[in-house]
């Protein structure tokens, strides 16, 4: 791309002067009123990245925060066979969110969020998800995991009906959900989808964990997006930055639900991270400050931070980023 | 009796009073809310300004509507607006959003709604909108000065030549005439049309464009038989006529001053020299075409000078009206009282034509008057392709 890039305004110009080349014109061209030329660089703006501040806690911005560290464990009680088991309920509802600060979304949630409940087990748990549907469409839970198939949820339930699925928590990982009824692009891009984590049987190390799903929201339905989020509100965390501590182990356990996008990023500044894929500590990692994910792919991302300061993380594609998809940790 | 005539009259009146006080308070039974928000926002006017963008837009839907986001190419944009973010019905607000946009660029600005119903603002090549300073206006003078005052008086220039011409002949610059007024007409109407589109849906831009040409039509032709009838006359003096296709042509060249004027500030027409020669070929013809009914009689200069004021002078109201107040509606409004007073002139010379050509006892229709037609029509025709792109 070495050639010099040419503006309409210079096309237009050109071709008038091949068409034209009268006598005449360069006399006449004193007159035309908008012949003077201007600079963008006498222009004078504010494009640093606080253009966006804004530090009222919306709705919108509530529900991000609260996705970003709360953990569904569901009820807990031991088998007589000594296997632990779970029950969880989750309902999906229409509920508008507030996606950005004053847009609205007509969403499909589970629980009224989007993205959907962080479901959190430990591997070997029997699970229970008791699911209602109190929806205006027929939706299902899809788990990712190993299960029987009867429990993969392609079946829908109808409004007003309830399935609960049960099957044993496996592989340690993590995982995620989304409802799987057709058409499927509209039913996971209007919010129904969520991360699920298995941890494994020996502990990971402790950390401060914390739950981010990237996702995007499609306002015209033109198939394109409008704005890019993590945890389904734009901006949340570059207006309220995500306060962690120095050299504190921060663990992100990291999924893309972005829908019509072919990929989504994660960028960390000033700083470089270990990338565990899906979570498995027998794949291979990375240490790396960039990491790429398609829709579904998800993995776990562990960062100490040696510095104080704050430290931009963001989708690595400009347009998520500056639709949205932007933050920062606060370190203290 | 006559209060019971009256009162006959006000019954449907006291009724339909108490239908809609009914429906106010109980609605009208239909129970239907629309599937998605109406919200309709009218951007009116983009303005280019050092520091960023200044949109003026009116809320021109049924429901009050709240702007929650701005998205300017592809990334979210602070904005500020005053009064309000919240727009009542008919409400006009100025959104000011900072940016650094580039000389010649095209730029896409959304402007999105609490409901998230997404109004989209184009810009083909940015350029600063020429601000209103004494310069800018003597610059758009001048743009009106070529496109209205310099051909209509060069085409004026021709009456001593067309003075010595037959009668056959000068009937046949007649039938010229109409056939370039029949182009302009036309040409004024589809102007009309254009911009009328631009304006809010609200105020059903083409159907003022129509109404106008016929209310200005019609009375045109009504004021013209009262003045007939008071002067107890029959036809129409030469230079009445001259006058009327002067305003005619003169609502005419203010459409188009009003179209350069506001292409230039909206920074399409970066092609202004072109443009402007363009104009002023094509404008000469209708100096021509006002001199017409003037040849069997002997003007004076200063009537000269006050045909050529009226039909090119509003070119530079125009382009002043244009670029600095450009408002869509009132150009409909102006275009078409300008297609009405044509059509006017066109009905006038026509039935002059026929009217002289009854008396001698000639086919209205010569080939000598076909020719005419025909080429003030094509004159028209290729002379517009300077100025169409």
């Amino acid at each position: 791309m070495s050639e010099k890039k040419i503006s309409r305004r210079d096309i237009l110009k050109i071709g008038t002067t091949g068409a034209l080349g009268i006598a005449g014109s360069i006399y006449l061209n004193k007159i035309a009123p908008l012949s003077k030329v201007v600079h963008a660089e006498a222009h004078n703006h504010s494009t640093n990245h606080t253009i966006m501040h804004d530090s009222t806690k919306t709705e919108g911005y509530k529900m991000a925060e609260r996705l970003l560290t709360e953990f569904d464990y569901g009820k807990v009680t031991k088998l007589p066979n000594g296997q632990t088991l779970r029950e969880y309920k989750i309902a999906a509802v229409d509920k508008e969110i507030e996606i950005a600060n004053g847009i609205k979304f007509p969403g499909w949630t589970y629980n009224g969020t989007i993205p959907g409940p962080t479901f959190r087990c430990t591997e070997g748990d029997l699970l229970r998800f008791q699911f209602s549907n109190q929806g205006s469409h027929p939706h299902s839970i899809h788990f990712h995991g190993i299960h029987p198939p009867e429990m993969d949820g392609l079946a829908p339930i109808a409004p007003g009906q309830s399935f609960t699925y049960e099957f044993e928590a496996k592989p340690y990982g993590l995982q995620l959900y989304h409802c799987h009824v057709l058409p499927l692009a509209r039913h996971i891009h209007k919010g129904l989808y969520g991360n699920f984590i298995i941890d494994p049987k020996t502990p990971r190390e402790p950390a401060f964990e914390l739950n981010m799903v990237m996702n995007a929201f499609d306002l015209d339905l033109d198939g394109a997006n409008e704005f890019y989020t993590v945890n389904g509100y734009a901006f949340a965390f570059m207006n309220h930055p995500i306060k962690v501590k120095k050299d504190e182990l921060v663990r992100i356990y990291l999924s893309n639900l972005t829908e019509f996008d072919l990929l989504n990023s994660f960028h960390l500044h000033a700083n470089y991270f270990t990338y565990i894929p899906t979570g498995r500590n027998d794949n291979p990692a990375q240490y790396t400050d960039t990491i790429m994910q398609c829709q579904g792919e998800r993995g776990i991302i562990e960062v100490r931070f040696p510095y104080k300061g704050r430290y931009m993380f963001h989708a690595h594609v400009s347009e998520f980023a500056e639709l949205g998809w932007m933050g920062f940790f606060e370190v203290e | 009796m006559k209060s019971k005539w009256l009162i006959t009259g006000l019954i449907p009146l006291v009724l339909l009073m108490l239908v809609l006080g009914w429906v106010f308070k109980n609605g009208a039974g239909v129970e239907r809310d629309p599937a998605a928000p109406i919200e309709v926002l009218n951007v009116d006017q983009i303005k280019i300004v050092p520091s960023g963008f200044e949109l003026d837009v009116s809320n021109t839907g049924p429901e009050s509507l709240t702007l929650s986001q701005v998205i300017v190419d592809d990334s979210v944009w602070n904005f500020s607006m005053t009064p309000d973010t919240t727009l009542n019905r008919f409400d006009d607000a100025k959104v000011t959003i900072n940016y650094p946009w580039v000389e010649g660029d095209p730029h896409t600005i959304l402007l999105i709604s609490e409901n998230g119903i997404i109004i989209e603002a184009t810009i083909d090549a940015a350029t600063l909108t020429p601000e209103f300073s004494w310069d800018n206006v003597l610059n758009y003078g001048f743009i009106g000065f070529y496109v209205g005052i310099v051909p209509i008086t060069l085409g004026l220039l021709w009456y001593p030549f067309m003075k010595r011409l037959k009668k056959s002949w000068i009937n046949a610059i007649l039938a010229l005439t109409v056939g370039l007024l029949l182009f302009l007409f036309f040409g004024t109407l589809f102007d009309g049309f254009e911009i009328g589109a631009e304006a809010p849906s609200v105020f059903q831009g083409n159907m003022v464009v129509i109404i106008s040409t016929v209310l200005s039509f019609l009375l045109l032709i009504g004021f013209d038989q009262y003045q007939q009838q008071r002067q107890k006359r029959n036809g129409y003096s030469p230079l009445g006529i001259a006058l009327l296709m002067a305003t005619g042509i003169g609502l005419h060249n203010f459409g188009e001053g009003l179209a350069i004027g506001s292409s230039f500030a909206l920074g399409e027409a970066a092609l202004g020299t072109f443009l402007i020669i363009g104009f002023t070929l094509h404008n000469i013809t209708e100096g021509i075409g006002i001199a017409a009914p003037l040849l069997n009689t002997k003007p004076k200069i200063s009537q000269f000078v006050l045909l050529g004021t009226i039909a090119g002078a509003p070119a530079i109201l125009g382009t002043w009206f244009g670029g600095f107040i450009f408002s869509p509606i009132w150009g409909a409004v102006f275009l078409g009282m300008g297609a009405g007073a044509i059509l006017q002139v066109i009905f006038v010379i026509s039935k002059m034509l026929m009217e002289d050509h009854k008396k001698n006892n000639e086919p209205f229709v010569s080939w000598m008057n076909f020719t005419g037609f025909t080429l003030g029509i094509l004159i028209m025709y290729f002379t517009a392709f300077f100025v169409k792109f």
